[in-house]
Parts: structure tokens; sequence; C-alpha cells
């Protein structure tokens, strides 16, 4: 059978997520060393930035259009994309590795009787194969993994894939209305965390640990988080200790992140912490301890007490200029 | 009600991860085993919702005879029967959901429990999987878990907020850190897990369809430049961070 590619793209109250320009970007180069077709879907109501999604080489685009698809439906958006992928006759599917894509992807795969390899981080093709390279036991170790049924399901970690600058392509823009999903469950509201980017969305994350002392000494993590536009995160201990909320927990039993800059205050760097953060770009540690298992993975690190350097690298940021203010992911309600 | 929970056998989060002879599993000497912490806030929601209702825990392991120890400590928690669906190889997602399928169907469960993840693979996909096999609904990710009659009203973490969820029976709940804090097993229970017999079954075999093609060490990140033990090391961090790392 010839490969398909099919790109299943997110929208958050019908804003396109910044995933799915990676994802797109991730499918149109793998149908390049594949040499076969790639299209994208998308469940949602009325989507109006769609064909930026051409931007990232995809053609044609699919709009499985329902005006209660704003919010997610497990069941609806898993019947209706499981009947586009066989109609389409789709082989190849790509999911981000979000907590949509993590949901939805499963669900397809069990419906098609399909392979899945998720959080994958690298894809590579070997003759007319796909290896994906994701992390296991906590990111202790890698694995390549090769799925063998004609079917194969796959979700990308999130900022792994650079989509690049987006060029002026338009895309061909196909409407399918979804006149009976089965809603047996189904989002029935949203609450969204007041006023906070969240650690999973961020491109920039100031994380504090036990080191901070108490919970009114976040005022200092929170106050570098606000000059870099970043969002705060913190160790499991002060989430245990009831200084942060769980939200905000990085790590093994907290959140998996991959920023491009990510802070450690006063956190010493456990196993279970770096689980959540090692694959992040760019790491820097504070911290007084010089032998902290953290420095092991910084990129840069100032081994000093946290209420002594935070301050000074807080006025040392507001009185430069940045030449590229980071771009962050807001949620858009 | 009848609630299964299933539950892994998982190297201990702190375990050193070496790589074995066939760079396609690990090498399990020195590894110790534990149940997977997730699955413990499974146990847990399944114990009070039984609390609450009335009914009988059923708990399922996939795995060897060292998932035994994992099963006798959900039966120390207060589960009330334990069993061992028995398979020595190497399983991908999608066969062991078959397998536990399979057996959730035999006991005729309406409501199961899962941890969001095995801390091994780290997939988080097992619930999704097995509830589709079977057609029952699915809440992943659970935060919180509310179920009156057979309708589930649950909220699941998504990024920056959560999602308020409704559904009914059949259904499978993948259960998160928060959702609960579980009990520990108090010495009546665990004499209790002792007398108890676990029942071992031959786990049913599908094809994996992932197949491994090698397992590696992360590159070694090279330990960064530790710039200062003071402040006055923050003008070259900053400069760092923009110059060379190209973040700020
Ligand atoms: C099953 C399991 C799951 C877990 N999951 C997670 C998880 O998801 N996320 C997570 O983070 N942890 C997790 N943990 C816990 C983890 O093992 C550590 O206990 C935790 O990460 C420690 O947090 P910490 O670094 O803030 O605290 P500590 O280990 O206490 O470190 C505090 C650090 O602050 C430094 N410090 C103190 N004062 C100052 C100062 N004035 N200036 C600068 N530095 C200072 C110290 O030198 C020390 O290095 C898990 C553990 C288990 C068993």
């Amino acid at each position: 059978m010839a490969n398909k590619i099919l790109v299943v793209l997110e929208q958050r109250y019908n804003v396109i997520k910044k995933i799915s320009n990676e994802i797109s970007k991730a499918g149109f180069e793998l149908s390049q060393k594949l040499n076969c077709e790639v299209e994208a879907v998308i469940n949602g109501g009325e989507i109006s930035d769609l064909n930026k999604i051409g931007n990232y080489g995809i053609k044609k685009i699919t709009l499985l259009k329902n005006s209660e698809f704003t919010k997610y439906s497990p069941s609806a958006f898993s019947k209706s994309l499981t009947e586009f992928i066989n109609e389409i006759n789709a082989n190849i599917i790509l999911f981000g590795n979000t907590s949509l894509g993590k949901d939805l992807a499963p669900r397809i795969a069990a419906r098609l009787d399909a392979g899945i390899a998720v959080d994958v981080i690298k894809i590579e093709t070997s003759e007319n194969n796909i290896i994906a390279t994701r992390p296991i036991y906590a990111g202790k170790a890698l694995v390549d993994i090769k799925i063998n049924s004609e079917k194969k399901v796959f979700t990308i970690r999130p900022n792994v894939f650079n989509p690049g600058e987006p060029t002026e392509n338009n895309s061909e823009i196909i409407v399918k209305g979804i006149s009976s999903p089965d809603f047996s469950t189904k989002v029935v509201e949203v609450k969204k965390a007041e006023g906070k980017l969240d650690v999973a969305e961020a491109s920039i994350i100031v994380s504090g640990g036990r080191g901070m002392k108490e919970a009114a000494n976040f005022k200092l993590v929170e106050d570098l988080a606000e000059v870099l536009g970043a969002a705060v995160g913190a160790s499991r201990a002060v989430v245990d200790a009831g200084w942060r909320p769980h939200a905000e927990q990085v790590g093994q039993t907290g959140k998996t992140v991959s920023p491009n800059l990510y802070i450690a205050l006063g956190i010493s760097g456990a196993i279970q912490h770096l689980a959540g953060m090692r694959s992040s770009k760019c790491i820097v540690a504070i911290n007084k301890d010089a032998d902290a298992p953290i420095f092991q993975i910084a990129d840069y690190g100032i081994a000093g007490d946290v209420f002594e350097v935070v301050p000074a690298l807080i006025a040392e940021l507001k009185s430069n200029k940045f030449k590229k203010m980071p771009s962050f992911r807001r949620w858009h309600l | 009600m009848k609630i299964a929970v299933c539950i892994s056998h998982v190297p201990d989060t702190a375990t050193k991860i070496k790589i074995g002879s066939d760079a396609k599993s690990i090498d399990p000497t020195d590894v110790t085993y534990i149940l997977n912490p997730y699955d413990e806030f499974a146990i847990e929601e399944a114990l009070k919702t039984k609390e609450k209702f009335g009914g009988e825990v059923v708990v399922i392991s996939l795995g060897d005879d060292s998932n035994k120890e994992s099963i006798r400590k959900a039966l120390a928690m207060g589960a009330d029967n334990g069993i061992l669906l028995k398979d020595n190889g190497m399983r991908d997602s999608l066969s062991l959901s078959k397998a536990l399928a399979d057996e959730i169907k035999f006991q005729n469960a309406d409501l199961v429990f899962m941890g969001k993840q095995s801390v091994d693979f780290d997939n988080s996909i097992t619930g999704q999987l097995t509830a589709e096999i079977l057609g029952y609904n699915c809440v992943s990710v659970v935060v919180k878990f509310d179920i009156n009659e057979n309708k589930i009203v649950a909220e699941r973490e998504i990024e920056g907020g959560k999602e308020v969820i409704e559904t009914s029976t059949p259904a499978i709940i993948t259960c998160q850190k928060g959702l609960n804090e579980p009990r520990y097993a108090s010495l009546k229970g665990i004499m209790a897990a002792k007398k108890k017999v676990i029942e071992e079954k031959n786990a049913t075999s599908f094809d994996n369809k992932l197949e491994i093609v090698q397992m590696s060490k992360p590159l070694g990140k090279q330990a960064g430049k530790i710039l200062g033990n003071d402040s006055t090391a923050v003008p070259e961090l900053v400069r760092l961070l923009k110059e060379e790392a190209k973040v700020i």
C-alpha cells in the first residue's frame, strides 16, 4: 500500500494551536522523505486562521465541522476522525503529544487496530519504514521503535520539531459537516487556571524548589518569570508542602516540559524532577550547593544563594534590552 | 458495583537504568520493582467508590510471578480479589490492552480505574486503548471524580486548566496525582492480604505491532559552566543567554 500521511491539527476555542504548526512541518518533511501524500484534518467550529497551516507545507486541510466541536469530545472526535482516516485511506497519522493528542491518538489507534508510538522526539526513515525515537523510564533511556501494522499512529512531543518561519502559501480548505456526533463523552466546561501561563505551553519556565525556603518567597520566582514572560514551575517538594498548586509541578508526577529556557532556582535536580525538564533546550541552575545534581545537566549555573543572585538577575534583565522578546504561547479563550 | 483496577509492576523511579546486552531491554539486575505510583491513586479511588456505593474491587495485573508483590499491596490496601494474567513476554500497549479488555469483560466490571501511565514506558495510553476495545467510555488524566447512579462527572488536567467531562458507565478512568491521597495498608490489611488467594490465569495472546529496534542511553549532556558563586556572575549569564544560547 502506498503511504499517505494525515496530520491531526489542534485548536482551542477555534484558535489554531502552535503544536499544529510543528506537526504540520514534521508531517510535510516526512512526506518528502517517503515521497508520499500528506494532508491535515481538524475538528472544530468556525476556524478563521486555518489556511495559515499551508505555510508549513500542507496543501489540503479538512475541517470536520460542528458548532459543538469548539470543546473536546473524546467520543465524537475519535469517531469522526476514524471515519475520515478510513475514507481517505491514510496510514500514517500524526498527533501532537498534548493533553488532547495523548487522549485521542490511542482511541484512534484502537479503532484502527494500529500500532502507536507516543511522545516521539525524532522521526527517521529507513527504506520505506519509519523509525521513531522516544524517551522511556522518565528520560533515563531512549528507544527506537518500528511499527509493523499497516496503519501507524504517532504523537509528537511539543517544542521538538521547529516549524521554522511560515511562508505565504495558502491551502485548500474542505469543510465537512458532522451532523450527528457521538457525545457519550464530552467536555461540559473548561476551567482555566486564572491569568497564568501554563508550564506545558511556555517557551520559558522559571521553577522554584525547596531552596526558596517558604511560599512567600515565590514572589521572587514570579518576578523573574514576569520580566521574562515566563511561566512559573515548581518541584514536587514545594507542591507537597502546599506552597504551589500541583498544576505547576514539573517532573515525573507533574508535567513534562521542553521549553527553550528552563531556570531552576533552589532545585536539587532529583531524577524525578529531571524526568520532566531534561529535554529543555537551555537549562540554567542557581543553587548554593555546587555539587547539586542539577548542575550536571545545566548549561549555565551560578553556585550561589538565590536570595542574592535572583534580585540581581531581575535588575540586570530589566536594564537590558532583549534582542528578541520570547514568543510565548498563550492559551486563547 | 463491580470495580476493576489494572495495575502494573515497574522499576522503582529512582532506579539507575542500564541497557541489557540485547540492546532492546533493560538489564534487570539490581532493579527493585514497585507498584506503579499512579496505580495507587487508582486503587484509592476504587476503594473510595466501593465505600460509597458498595460492591467489589478486583485488581488485575498482567506479568510474571513478581507482579504478585504489587497485587498483594493492593489487597493490603483493601481490594477484595487479585488476578494475575500470566505472561512472561514483552507486550506493546495494544496487545496488553486487548488482554486486559478480555479479563474486564469476563469480570463484567462496569467501572475500571487505572493509573494515567506506567512509569516504565511512560505511554499514558493503556486506559484509552482498553476502553475503545471494550466500547467503554473513558476519561484520562483525572484529578477529580464523581459518580452518581451511572452518571460520571470527572475533571481532567489540560494545558493551563481543567476540562470537566460528563459520561456514563461502563467507563475507564485513568488517575493522575491530585485525585486523592492513597491510604497506607493497615497491619490488619497486610495480614488479611496474606490469606487471600491470587487467582492465576494465562493471559490471552495477541501480536505486537510495535518492534523495539534498539534502546540506548541519552547522550550525556555536557555539564555546563558554573559562572560564579554570587551575583557578580549575573551579567555574564545574561550575555550568554542572549548571545550564545540565543534564548532571550
Ligand atoms: C515516585 C516519585 C515521583 C516524584 N515526582 C516528582 C516530580 O514530578 N517532580 C519533582 O520535582 N520531584 C518529584 N519527586 C521528588 C524528588 O525525588 C525530589 O524529592 C524533589 O524534586 C526535590 O525537590 P527540591 O529540589 O525542590 O528540594 P530539595 O531536594 O530539598 O532541594 C533543595 C535545593 O535547594 C538548594 N538551596 C537551599 N537553599 C538555597 C538558597 N538559599 N539558594 C540557592 N539554593 C538553595 C539546596 O542546595 C538543594 O539543592 C518524586 C519522587 C518520587 C519518589
